[in-house]
């Protein structure tokens, strides 16, 4: 990576134009982001914009062809593998639109397990877990696997999980993509809500206004490009 | 809609004369309301009288005379100034909207940029009324959904036209 580019001011993950290609494909063609601590930023655009690529890029994920990326003063490509796993597992959480629960654990396994593969005793992790189930309206789920709650509800366990270990930045891409309207709402709601408490940054990646709409400002991402639409209105 | 940016944004080609602005309206915008005549010139003097058109010459003819018209650069501030401002989210916005994408891809503006900007206004009031929902009761949660359904439809309508963008251009400018 080699453009370099100072950080706005108190943003806590920043990135400066970001390239990256998958073939003969362009995904980002110079995309820059930042956020703040406890700000939800919305990431919209059409399908095949290159919003997720964005999202696995700020998250340590991808990493970018060219452009630089600064996670709290810190330049994520001076970070090597491992450095980066341990980042992803105790500074962000995240959440996806399918299949992130285990669904040979039971809702609270699921919840607890980041702090388990974080080395904390099964006792103390799934007391957090439980903790995050009731504020996310779970809780009466604990027992039960994956395969016997609703898309609405195991949504919510995902949501837990993900803010279990308290992370500085959340990253959701479409969280809300499979559920109903009301589902989706509450999701949102119950997301935004808990992450504010904890002041963690929100990056948010939908295609939906509705779900936009619960953000504190949106950046579009089209055609790899990215534009910040409050630094510009 | 308005009737007066709308006609200082066709003269931006060109200059033309009163009944040239009416066909070009129409064949454009008037699919289903096509402008009087007493409309385009009580506008036109009007945009005179404003110092945003000139006379750029005047045909005498068997019947009354034919004025043309040409922009002033204060009316090509004018037309920027407007297609640069978003339009107050409001139910049946579509044909201001349709008019000043297609009025800015004939004079060759940036018609993303002016989607991206209404897109944004959209989603302003859309939080403010998100905010109010979840602060409000039952009522207040069904009030503020209709008005979110409306403007999510106009935003669907925003994220189309941006993805037919280059055939939009190609259409009207053919």
């Amino acid at each position: 990576m080699t453009a370099t580019a100072t950080p706005p001011a108190g943003s806590l993950l920043t990135a400066h134009d970001l390239r990256k290609a998958y073939g003969p494909t362009t995904a980002l063609d110079g995309a820059s982001f930042s956020i703040h601590p406890g700000e939800v930023v919305a990431v919209m655009g059409p399908s095949g914009s290159g919003k997720s690529t964005l999202l696995h890029c700020l998250a340590g994920i991808v990493t970018p062809d060219s452009g630089s990326i600064t996670y709290s003063g810190r330049e994520m490509a001076t970070m090597n593998d491992s450095q980066r796993s341990a980042l992803r597992r105790s500074e962000f959480g995240f959440v996806f639109q399918f299949g992130q629960l285990v669904p040979e654990l039971t809702c609270v396994e699921n919840v607890a397990l980041p702090l388990r593969l974080n080395g904390t005793s099964r006792k103390e992790a799934e007391r957090a877990a439980l903790t995050w189930m009731e504020r996310l309206e779970v809780d009466g789920l604990k027992g039960k696997r994956p395969g016997e709650v609703s898309g609405g509800q195991g949504q919510r366990v995902a949501v837990a999980r993900a803010l279990v270990t308290n992370p500085r930045v959340l990253f959701a891409d479409e969280p809300t993509g499979a559920l109903d309207s009301l589902n989706g709402e509450r999701v949102m709601e119950l997301l935004t809500e808990a992450a504010r408490s904890t002041n963690a940054a929100v990056v948010l990646v939908t295609h939906e206004a509705r779900v936009a709409a619960y953000s504190d400002r949106e950046v579009v991402v089209r055609d790899g490009k990215s534009r910040d639409m409050e630094r510009i209105v | 809609m308005s009737i007066g940016h709308t006609l200082l944004g066709l003269l931006e080609s060109g200059p033309r004369h009163g009944y040239d602005l009416k066909r070009a309206f129409d064949e454009k915008f008037g699919h289903d309301r096509p402008l009087h005549y007493g409309q385009v010139y009580s506008t036109m003097s009007r945009l005179l009288k404003n110092g945003l058109v000139e006379v750029d010459g005047i045909e005498p003819g068997g019947g009354p005379e034919r004025k043309r018209y040409a922009i002033t650069d204060a009316g090509v501030t004018d037309v920027q100034q407007w297609l640069a401002t978003p339009e107050k989210p409001e139910p049946y916005l579509q044909s201001t909207l349709y008019t000043k994408v297609v009025l800015a891809l004939l004079t060759h503006r940036n018609a993303a940029e002016l989607l991206d900007t209404q897109r944004s206004e959209h989603l302003r009031l859309m939080r403010i009324l998100t905010d109010r929902k979840r602060q409000g009761d039952l009522a207040d949660q069904l009030i503020c959904d209709h008005a979110l359904f409306h403007l999510e439809a106009d935003l669907r309508w925003l994220e189309l036209t941006a993805a037919r963008l280059d055939r939009l251009a190609e259409a009207v400018t053919r």
